[in-house]
């Protein structure tokens, strides 16, 4: 008996362990895709001259290069991934559906819509005026998702998961009718402007980004972890979870807003990503099991990994043209999911 | 007592499918038959009536009525009604009240082939671009069912579900990624925008086979389908054979979605809709839900095609838009009220 206990303590410590790993393998992949990043792009840097830069001995056009225009464009989009992907993973959670991501709330069509607003009135000179644009995003996110929530709101309630996603499903294809509208009288140049901005390219890659994005980022996260244990006890099911004292339209409702104010914060300066919030928390839930404790955080990681390594393929595969980062990240993250998904007991 | 108020309650959903498909084949014939007369030509039904039974190949508008519009409006009617039952028999055999064609890899192996069609075989015919959609479908659709037979041991449903949407993203990933790089991604909106609106008779009479032979063949499986969605588990119970079914079900979706997809377009939201609504009018059993489903299908797509062409004369309103604009009210109503998801 008495072994028998032990090999199971043992199972138990190498499957924490294992757990573990994965995140740590995640930060050295996290490395990795930095490393490699900072040395692709148009101007050709060695490692060396790249390292050498990095320690403050870099010419000034190393420095330029480095600092103003990779850097930021990396940073911004590491948090990216781990913002949207802890989105998904908590709208996952709370609706209860396979499918569901952070799109569902709204998100991606409501910035998308805001989008293409501005590109027609701005009239063709989109370049000018960039700054604006991921603050017209996050208010179209924004909307779109307040709206979803109002309808989705019944009095006494609050927010069932099958009316959220069926209202966050029809809302979507409303905003999406009413984009195809205006799209197919967008002008050449100001259609690819639009399709690249579908598609997810993180345009909006200075520093200025990085200080908007980064507060979010430093509120939410903790925020969306430490509300794990609920996580855990919502996925139990209603009934249960109100037995065991959590007051489940309540929960429900902080937890869909945080996680649209992450998702919103990272589509605004990203443009339509919204792969990594539905594949991330399932590569993750895959590695390291259904607890929120870990599944948060590793969900973030994988998201953090998925969007760099996109951003950076999609700038070597077809130098010197780019590929939006959107586009990347299914093309990485969809066989890996199929693989790990066909393999799975 | 309680059994007795069970079998009214059936008894009532069974009036009231009755009550849709009589009704709604009514609706549909006045529908189309009003919907023939419109257009950017306005033509008196007379001679509506004229050119279907004393054909004259000199009159102009008797030409319209049957090169045009005729094919126009019978294959808007066969896209909707394909389409909402390839929405219901994925809903029922998945139990995921968001599912719809699209997630077994129809429409975006459709949209992957259209890619390449306009990337690298820039001069290819309209009925070839229709070929190759249809197996760019026929693709999406093997590749989901492929992946997510590898092991038996999941869930079945869930784990096409899954297969389905990533394998969704990736296809529509690769199309998008070509299109930008080629530069042709204009020119497939607007093939996928363009709808029901050149369509002819070639067309219509290869879809109507294929089409009317998945209808049955969903109204066959409809029994099975019920017993899928209460759960596999249940199904498995009651001596159902899920993974032929499963398989079965996935080949006529691909036919009706897959046929649909190639001639129109991935056109959205139709049978993601119809199924719902018809869940909510006739109940549960999907005996009922699918032939109520075709028939509000092909009702909703020919009232549609005709909206698209009456909102703003001489131009056409895109077709998907057009159906998502008056649906998503219908939608967010029965959201409110739903009783049961699956």
């Amino acid at each position: 008996m008495k072994e028998i206990l032990q090999k199971i303590e043992k199972e138990k410590k190498q499957m924490e362990f294992k757990k573990r790993m994965v995140l740590v393998i995640c930060a050295v992949l996290l490395c990795v895709s930095f490393i490699i990043s900072m040395n692709t792009g148009y101007s050709q840097l060695s490692p060396s001259d790249t390292l050498r830069t990095l320690f403050g001995g870099g010419t000034e056009k190393e420095n330029l290069v480095l600092f103003k225009f990779r850097l930021p464009r990396i940073v911004i989009s590491m948090l990216v991934g781990a913002g949207l992907a802890v989105a998904g993973c908590v709208i996952q959670s709370v609706s209860g559906n396979q499918l569901a991501e952070p799109g569902l709330l709204g998100i991606n069509a409501g910035a998308g819509l805001a989008v293409i607003l501005f590109v027609i009135s701005s009239g063709g000179s989109v370049g000018t005026s960039v700054f604006s644009l991921p603050f017209l995003a996050l208010l179209g996110a924004a909307g779109a998702a307040f709206v979803i929530y109002m309808l989705a709101y019944k009095r006494g309630q609050g927010i069932a998961p099958l009316r959220l996603i069926l209202t966050g499903v029809a809302v979507q294809a409303g905003i999406s009718a009413l984009t195809t509208v205006l799209v197919i009288r967008l002008d050449e140049k100001q259609f690819d402007f639009v399709a690249n901005w579908q598609a997810g390219s993180i345009w909006g890659s200075n520093w200025n980004f990085v200080l908007s994005l980064l507060p979010w980022m430093i509120i939410l996260l903790p925020i969306v972890f430490y509300k794990g244990k609920v996580l855990d006890v919502l996925n139990l099911g209603e009934d249960v979870a109100k037995g065991l004292g959590v007051s489940v339209e309540r929960e429900r409702g902080i937890l869909l807003m945080l996680s649209v104010a992450l998702a919103a914060s990272c589509v605004s300066v990203s443009g339509g990503i919204g792969f990594v919030g539905l594949i991330a928390p399932h590569l993750s839930k895959r590695l390291v099991g259904p607890r929120h404790s870990i599944l948060l955080p590793a969900s973030a990681m994988t998201g953090a990994v998925l969007v760099s390594a996109a951003d950076t393929l999609g700038r070597i595969i077809l130098q010197p043209a780019e590929l939006p980062t959107g586009i990347m990240i299914a093309v990485i993250g969809a066989p890996y999911f199929l693989y790990l998904l066909a393999k799975s007991r | 007592m309680e059994e007795q108020g069970k079998g009214k309650l059936q008894k009532g959903r069974a009036w009231a499918a009755w009550c849709v498909i009589v009704g709604g084949l009514i609706a549909l014939v006045l529908l189309m038959t009003f919907s023939v007369t419109k257009g950017s030509a306005p033509i008196s039904l007379q001679t509506v009536w004229d050119a279907l039974f004393n054909f004259d190949s000199g009159n102009t508008h008797h030409l319209i009525i049957k090169d045009v519009r005729m094919p126009r409006v019978i294959a808007s009617a066969m896209v909707g009604s394909a389409l909402a039952v390839a929405g219901a028999v994925m809903q029922g055999t998945t139990r995921n009240p968001m599912a719809d064609s699209g997630l077994l890899g129809l429409n975006s192996g459709a949209g992957f082939a259209l890619s390449i069609c306009f990337a690298f075989f820039p001069g290819v015919g309209y009925h070839q671009v229709i070929v190759a959609s249809f197996l760019g479908a026929a693709l999406g659709t093997v590749l989901v069912n492929g992946i997510s037979s590898f092991s038996a041991r999941e869930a079945k449903p869930m784990k096409l579900v899954l297969a389905g949407a990533a394998v969704s993203a990736l296809l529509t990933a690769l199309s998008q990624g070509i299109a930008l790089y080629f530069g042709v991604a204009q020119n497939i909106m607007f093939w996928t925008v363009g709808g029901v609106a050149g369509v002819d008779w070639q067309q219509v009479r290869i879809m109507i086979p294929w089409i009317v032979s998945a209808l049955m063949g969903a109204i066959v499986l409809s029994r099975s389908i019920s017993l899928m969605s209460l759960g596999e588990d249940v199904a498995k119970g009651l001596g159902l054979n899920t993974a032929i079914i499963q398989l079965l079900c996935s080949l006529v979706v691909l036919v009706l979605a897959g046929t649909a997809v190639s001639v129109v377009g991935a056109v959205g939201f139709v049978g993601l809709l119809i199924p719902h609504l018809t869940r909510f009018l006739v109940g549960v059993d999907y005996r009922l839900i699918i032939p109520c489903s075709a028939v509000l299908g092909a009702l909703l797509l020919v009232l549609a095609d005709l909206g698209t062409r009456m909102l703003n004369p001489p131009f056409e309103t895109p077709l998907g838009a057009l159906i998502a604009l008056v649906g998503v009210p219908f939608f967010l109503i029965l959201a409110r009220r739903q009783r049961r998801a699956i």
